[in-house]
């Protein structure tokens, strides 16, 4: 089946099967890697993407249910003036350990403060409890997320 | 190239660069690993620009190397850190000396020869600028990048790196190297290199590797380790679209080589997925499918009752002195397997092509890969290049090459490059996993509550006085040394499922079991357990010989100690159903001390906060980076401790995915508050040794909140 998917605010057409999940026609098809694979099952949180700016999960994502829903991935992220700012508190407070889950987490961060600008520990914990990280950077993730949104560590 | 200068620790050699400048090969090693190595290319560029690159050729899995170890270099070479350039070195020991993220070893192995590598490159810019200056060169010194005349005369290290080929490199001996308090680069946070790449989603890790012609491999293997294919089906594999090729791969029985399974090949993952899905297998029997958690239990119940097979340590006479005592106590611990489960998961890029093979592996120790790799394919090892890539995690599991050479046979098969991806369900159920382990402890108190005796009856996997892999422990544990009857008894039962290093191997369950013990010793003593532990400690001293990597310093343990009381206010009142749990531990070379404050109510335990000391020598180098790995230690122990375990049936793994073995999310952890006890010792890892402690505190500080003691991991629901 073709599909015709916007992301990052190209428009791409994909021959693939409808179960095929985004997540692989965006790393295997499109050559967009940096969504990544965690899990497979909804678990892990590392190949969130935005569908009109909503966080899912891709790698649970059939193809055929993106329809005409815009997709963002980290790679188109910064477009957004609030990723632009969640990538800039990343890097400069040093949230990376290993990096893989980071994509997830700051597509997860970013749908967070579109929502809710100035969120509460407890609105953080809320949002960000499905994106894993193995690393456990999450001290430094709560922390950059404030940083973005504006508000000084407690 | 000029003469190369050897000393004990490092190996110097200088030429041009390509492009102009100065090119400082190195190798960091015993001068006769230096000696028969043919070409050095470790390396130092500095470039006519002003920029310095710098080689970093320890594998990268999140540890922060390729930006610490830079930092050292640039440093005393006393060049601005925007200036620096940081690239990948190749997977080759022959030219640069160990390449193993494990162990915690990189700081305390590269620290000095790395420091004499920045100075032996200042110094040669020195040398160039004294000769364009006519000046003597005692009369120069340097700001970053540049080298200052007293006169106020300067010249940037870009106008000398060309001179500065042409000067033999100094005696790395004789350098002068900087006074720590005037460090520029070194104990100021400096963020990763690779943190634009990451955070922009940019291709960085093994699964991200894409080459011309590249296909996708799955590869399914028998659930019980090593079991042959007895029979398979493989049209509807073949028949999913997508899907070029679908095999029997024979395999072996060694559980770290080539193991029997059926590879799939497709234009892109997912096919191969679906494809691999659509495989009928049938696996042979095999002598390891009876085996089960139960059965390993049981077995163990067996030895606890009876005598050891073997006594492995036995200083003074704990039967005679157990007799005599006022007071004994008797615990049993156990811990589960457990797996890695890095987020990344496992994946390897290979090409097989005349002989050759190319290799992009998101490795922590690449040189068994190449050898295991060269055996299997039969091909010379010199034939296999292994590009290191950032791994995606390692914690230990990436130690065992296992997929590296599951995608070098796969793509020895297939006319194009492969990338080998495995499913979260294949890593977490073809794990080289931390085995699991037994202690039955026998404790003796005399009447003032001194501690008299200490047996540890430790029952664990093997044959004969050979252990599985990282199923084995030390007869060095502390309390061993500090108190006059000890005994170390071991059982061994044969195992058929893979077991290896996972971060702080060993230590990782040493420091819960024997804290955990040490903690009902104290009480049983009515001591405070903070108190207790110093008394145990005594006077400052080495237990064990001089320079010996488990020799253990009593004295720099009650620092640590001291320190978490202090900061973590121990000995404060709490509400009920809240408690403060304290642990120690040395493993490493580092000294960590950690106390945890918890609540507990409806049976869940909530940790509220952890404090951590640690004493790793007298430098921190990069405090981001230090932090980074004090905490996520602490996080890793709370989630393993709280949740994760890996069960057996059938000779098989249960669990297979983040469902049922869950990893810690956001929501649990706590604040943590960290402290460096800067002690006159030399800097030593922090990768490792801050896990040991935190599984004990967290179960001290459960028994102080609810009175129940945990002496099996994991939590779980024990406090329903």
């Amino acid at each position: 089946m073709a599909y015709t998917l916007t992301v990052n605010g190209s428009a791409h057409t994909v021959d693939t099967e409808p179960s095929t999940p985004l997540l692989w026609v965006l790393r295997d098809l499109l050559d967009l890697v940096g969504t990544k694979y965690g899990c497979g099952v909804a678990q892990c949180g590392a190949c969130t993407v935005h569908l009109d700016g909503v966080p899912v999960r891709a790698c649970v994502t059939p193809v055929s249910r993106v329809g005409t829903k815009a997709v963002t991935t980290i790679e188109g992220i910064a477009a957004n003036p609030v990723g632009a700012k969640v990538q800039e508190a990343w890097k400069s407070l040093d949230v990376p350990q290993c990096g893989y889950c980071q994509a997830g987490q700051i597509m997860s961060a970013t749908a967070l403060l579109v929502a809710t600008p100035k969120p509460t520990d407890a609105q953080i914990d809320a949002a960000m409890d499905g994106n894993l990280c193995r690393c456990a950077t999450y001290p430094r993730i709560r922390k950059a997320i404030k940083s973005a949104s504006g508000q000084a560590e407690a | 190239m000029n003469a190369p200068v050897l000393s004990r620790r490092l190996f110097l050699a200088s030429s041009t660069a390509v492009g102009g400048g100065l090119l400082l090969s190195f190798d960091i090693g015993s001068e006769a690993q230096a000696a028969g190595r043919a070409t050095l290319s470790a390396y130092l560029k500095v470039s006519p620009d002003g920029k310095a690159t710098i080689a970093s050729k320890i594998p990268e899995v999140g540890q922060g190397m390729r930006t610490a170890l830079p930092m050292i270099i640039a440093e005393e070479l006393d060049v601005a850190w925007e200036d620096v350039v940081v690239e990948q070195a190749l997977a080759d020991t022959k030219v640069y000396g160990r390449q193993v993220a494990g162990g915690s070893m990189a700081t305390t192995l590269e620290w000095d020869g790395m420091r004499r590598v920045g100075a032996a490159g200042r110094w040669m810019l020195i040398q160039a600028a004294a000769g364009r200056l006519n000046v003597p060169s005692s009369e120069l010194s340097t700001q970053p990048g540049r080298v200052v005349h007293a006169s106020g005369r300067e010249l940037s290290y870009g106008e000398l790196a060309q001179a500065a080929a042409a000067i033999a490199p100094p005696d790395p001996k004789t350098l002068t190297l900087k006074d720590p308090k005037a460090f520029r680069i070194i104990g100021k946070s400096h963020v990763q290199t690779d943190n634009e790449a990451i955070v922009t989603g940019k291709p960085l890790f093994g699964i991200d590797v894409r080459l011309p012609g590249m296909v996708y491999a799955t590869f399914l293997k028998a659930p019980t380790y090593a079991a042959k294919v007895a029979a398979a089906d493989l049209a509807a594999a073949k028949a999913v679209k997508g899907v070029r090729e679908a095999f029997v791969v024979e395999g072996g029985a060694a559980l770290d080589g080539l193991l029997p399974g059926v590879a799939v090949v497709a234009d892109s993952w997912w096919a191969a997925r679906r494809g691999r899905n659509a495989l009928e297998v049938t696996w042979a029997d095999h002598p390891t499918s009876a085996q089960s958690t139960a059965s390993l239990a049981a077995k163990a119940a067996e030895f606890a009752k009876g005598p050891p097979q073997r006594t492995a340590r036995a200083d003074g006479d704990v039967p005679a002195a157990l007799k005599g005592a006022a007071k004994i106590v008797e615990a049993a611990y156990d811990y589960p397997f457990i797996a890695h489960a890095p987020l990344e998961p496992q994946n390897c890029t290979a090409h097989v092509k005349d002989g050759k093979v190319e290799i992009w592996a998101p490795t922590q120790n690449p040189e068994p890969g190449r050898a295991l790799v060269a055996k299997t394919l039969n091909v010379p090892p010199e034939n296999v290049t292994i590009h290191l890539i950032r791994c995606g995690g390692g914690f230990g599991r990436r130690l065992v090459n296992d997929y590296m050479v599951e995608a070098a046979f796969i793509a020895s098969k297939v006319d194009a490059p492969v990338q080998l991806i495995w499913t979260r369900e294949d890593d977490i159920q073809h794990d080289f996993y931390r085995p699991g382990g037994w202690h039955n402890f026998t404790a003796g108190l005399d009447a003032k509550g001194d501690l008299v005796a200490w047996r540890d009856h430790f029952v664990s996997f093997g044959e004969g006085e050979t252990f599985v892999r990282s199923g084995g422990m030390n007869s060095s544990q502390f309390p061993a040394g500090a108190v006059a009857n000890y005994q170390h008894d071991v059982s061994v039962m044969p195992l058929g499922i893979p077991t290896g290093p996972l971060r702080a191997p060993g230590n990782n369950a040493f420091g819960f079991v024997i804290q955990s013990f040490t903690d009902e010793v104290a009480l049983a003593a009515k001591t405070d357990p903070v108190e207790f532990r110093r008394k145990l400690l005594g006077q400052p001293r080495l237990i064990g010989p001089p320079d010996q990597n488990d020799s253990f310093h009593t004295g720099r343990m009650r620092g640590v100690l001291d320190l978490v009381a202090e900061k973590s206010g121990w000995g404060r009142k709490l509400p009920k159903g809240s408690g403060l749990g304290v642990a120690c531990h040395f493993s490493h070379l580092g000294y960590v001390a950690v106390v945890m404050e918890v609540s507990v109510a409806e049976g869940k335990v909530k940790v509220e906060k952890a404090w951590v000391a640690a004493d790793v020598g007298r430098q921190i180098i990069n405090p981001t980076g230090a932090d980074h790995q004090v905490q996520g230690s602490i996080l890793d122990a709370i989630g393993s401790t709280l949740h994760q375990k890996i069960t057996f049936e059938n000779g098989a793994a249960v669990e297979s995915n983040f469902g049922d073995f869950p990893l810690l999310r956001m929501s649990e952890a706590p604040p943590i508050e960290v402290h460096y006890l800067l002690s006159d010792n030399r800097p030593t890892g922090l990768g490792e040794p801050v896990l040991p402690p935190a599984p004990a505190a967290l179960c001290n500080a459960i028994f102080a909140a609810t009175g129940k003691r945990i002496r099996s991991l994991p939590v779980g629901d024990q406090l329903a």
